[in-house]
C-alpha cells in the first residue's frame, strides 16, 4: 500500500491529466495503473461519494485516501487532488484580471464556452440514455421538473432539492412496491 | 469588496452550497451563476461565461470554477477560501459515511436513494448547460457550435482537450 508522498503525488498527477473531469483518469490509476483497488471496488467507492452531496472526485480522494493510510491519508489525497489544479487555476484567474478584457481573448473564450456548453450537454445526454431506454417514468417526470425548477425558473437550489429529493424517493419506492409481486 | 467580512461571506456562501451540490459541481452551475450573478453582483453573465470556460480550460476538477469567482470577490485569499469552503465540508461528511458504512455492512437504502437521485442530478446537469449556454449570450454561429460540439462529444470518445482547443481556436479566427 503507497506512502503518503505516493498518495499525494498519484492525486496530483490524475488531476494534471484531467480535463474535463478527473474521474477517468482516478480510475486508470488507482484500479488499472496501480491496483490498489479492484474494479468493483472502485464502482462501489465511486457511487457512494456521488450520491454524497458536494464533489464526487473529491469525496472519492478522501475516502479513499482513508482506507489507506486514515485521516492523514484522507489529507494527502485531497491535498494531492487540489493543490496543484488550485495553483493553475488561480494563475489563470490573475491572467484574466489582467488580459479579460483583450478582444482576442474574448474571442478565444466565447469559442471555448460553446465547446464546454456542448460537452456539458453530451455528458447530460449519455447519463440520460439509460432513463429513456428504459421509460422510466417518474424518473423522466423527475428529471423534467428539476431541470425547468433550476434551468428555467431559476429557482434557488436547497429549497428545489427539499421538494424534489423527497418527492423522488417517495415516487421510486411507490414505482418499486408496484412492480415487486 | 475585499478583507476578512469578503472572505467569511464566500466561506459561507460556498459551505452552504456545497451541502446541496448532489450530483456533483457540474450540477451546482445554477446555483453558482444565481448568486455570483443574480444575487450578489459578484460577476457579469459574460465573466460566468468565461469562468466556467476557462475552468474547463484548467486540468483538475471541475469544482475549481468556485475559486475563479472567489478570485473575482477577494483575490487569491478569495479563490482558496472559495475552494476550501466548497469541498472540505463535504468531504469531511464522505469520510465519516464511509467509515459509518463499512461498519453496517450492505443494507437495501443505498440503491433506492442512488435511483432516486439519479434523475435529480441529471435534471441538474441539464440546467447547468442551458444556464452556462445563456450566461454566454452568444449568436446564432455559437449556437451551431455548442450544437457540433455536443455531438462530436456523445457520439466519438475525443478527449475533451481538443474540443475545447478546437472552439478556443475558431473563436481566434472570428468565427463566432
Amino acid at each position: 500500500m503507497p506512502g503518503l508522498l505516493e498518495l499525494f503525488l498519484a492525486f496530483a498527477k490524475m488531476s494534471l491529466a484531467g480535463f474535463g473531469g478527473v474521474l477517468v483518469f482516478a480510475r486508470r490509476a488507482i484500479v488499472d495503473k496501480h491496483r490498489w483497488m479492484t474494479a468493483n471496488e472502485f464502482n462501489e467507492t465511486f457511487a457512494l461519494c456521488h450520491f454524497l452531496p458536494g464533489p464526487n472526485i473529491v469525496n472519492l480522494s478522501v475516502v479513499f485516501g482513508a482506507r489507506i493510510r486514515g485521516v492523514a491519508g484522507s489529507i494527502a489525497a485531497f491535498t494531492g487532488l487540489l493543490g496543484p489544479p488550485f495553483l493553475i487555476v488561480t494563475a489563470l484567474a490573475m491572467v484574466y484580471a489582467r488580459y479579460g478584457d483583450l478582444p482576442v481573448l474574448r474571442r478565444v473564450l466565447d469559442g471555448v464556452s460553446c465547446a464546454a456548453v456542448g460537452l456539458l450537454f453530451a455528458v447530460t445526454w449519455r447519463m440520460m440514455l439509460p432513463l429513456l431506454k428504459q421509460r422510466d417514468p417518474v424518473a423522466i417526470v423527475v428529471l423534467v421538473a428539476v431541470f425547468v425548477a433550476i434551468g428555467v425558473l431559476r429557482w434557488p437550489l436547497p429549497q428545489v432539492l427539499l421538494v424534489a429529493v423527497p418527492a423522488s424517493f417517495a415516487a421510486t419506492w411507490l414505482a418499486r412496491k408496484r412492480v415487486a409481486p | 469588496m475585499m478583507g476578512a467580512g469578503a472572505l467569511f461571506t464566500i466561506a459561507l456562501t460556498f459551505g452552504w452550497l456545497s451541502l446541496f451540490a448532489v450530483g456533483g459541481a457540474a450540477a451546482a452551475i445554477p446555483e453558482i451563476h444565481r448568486i455570483a450573478v443574480d444575487l450578489n453582483h459578484w460577476m457579469t453573465d459574460p465573466q460566468f461565461a468565461d469562468a466556467y470556460a476557462i475552468s474547463q480550460l484548467s486540468p483538475g476538477p471541475n469544482v475549481l470554477i468556485v475559486s475563479l469567482v472567489g478570485y473575482q470577490v477577494a483575490g487569491i485569499a478569495g479563490s482558496l477560501v472559495a475552494m476550501v469552503s466548497m469541498c472540505a465540508p463535504t468531504a469531511a461528511l464522505a469520510y465519516g459515511v464511509s467509515r459509518l458504512l463499512n461498519r453496517v455492512g450492505s443494507s437495501p437504502w443505498p440503491a433506492l436513494i442512488q435511483k432516486a437521485l439519479v434523475p435529480v442530478s441529471i435534471g441538474l446537469m441539464a440546467a447547468s448547460g442551458l444556464v452556462v449556454a445563456i450566461a454566454a449570450d452568444g449568436s446564432r454561429t455559437a449556437a451551431v457550435l455548442t450544437l457540433i460540439a455536443a455531438v462530436v462529444a456523445a457520439v466519438t470518445r475525443v478527449n475533451p482537450i481538443w474540443l475545447l482547443l478546437a472552439g478556443g481556436v475558431l473563436g481566434f479566427a472570428g468565427f463566432l
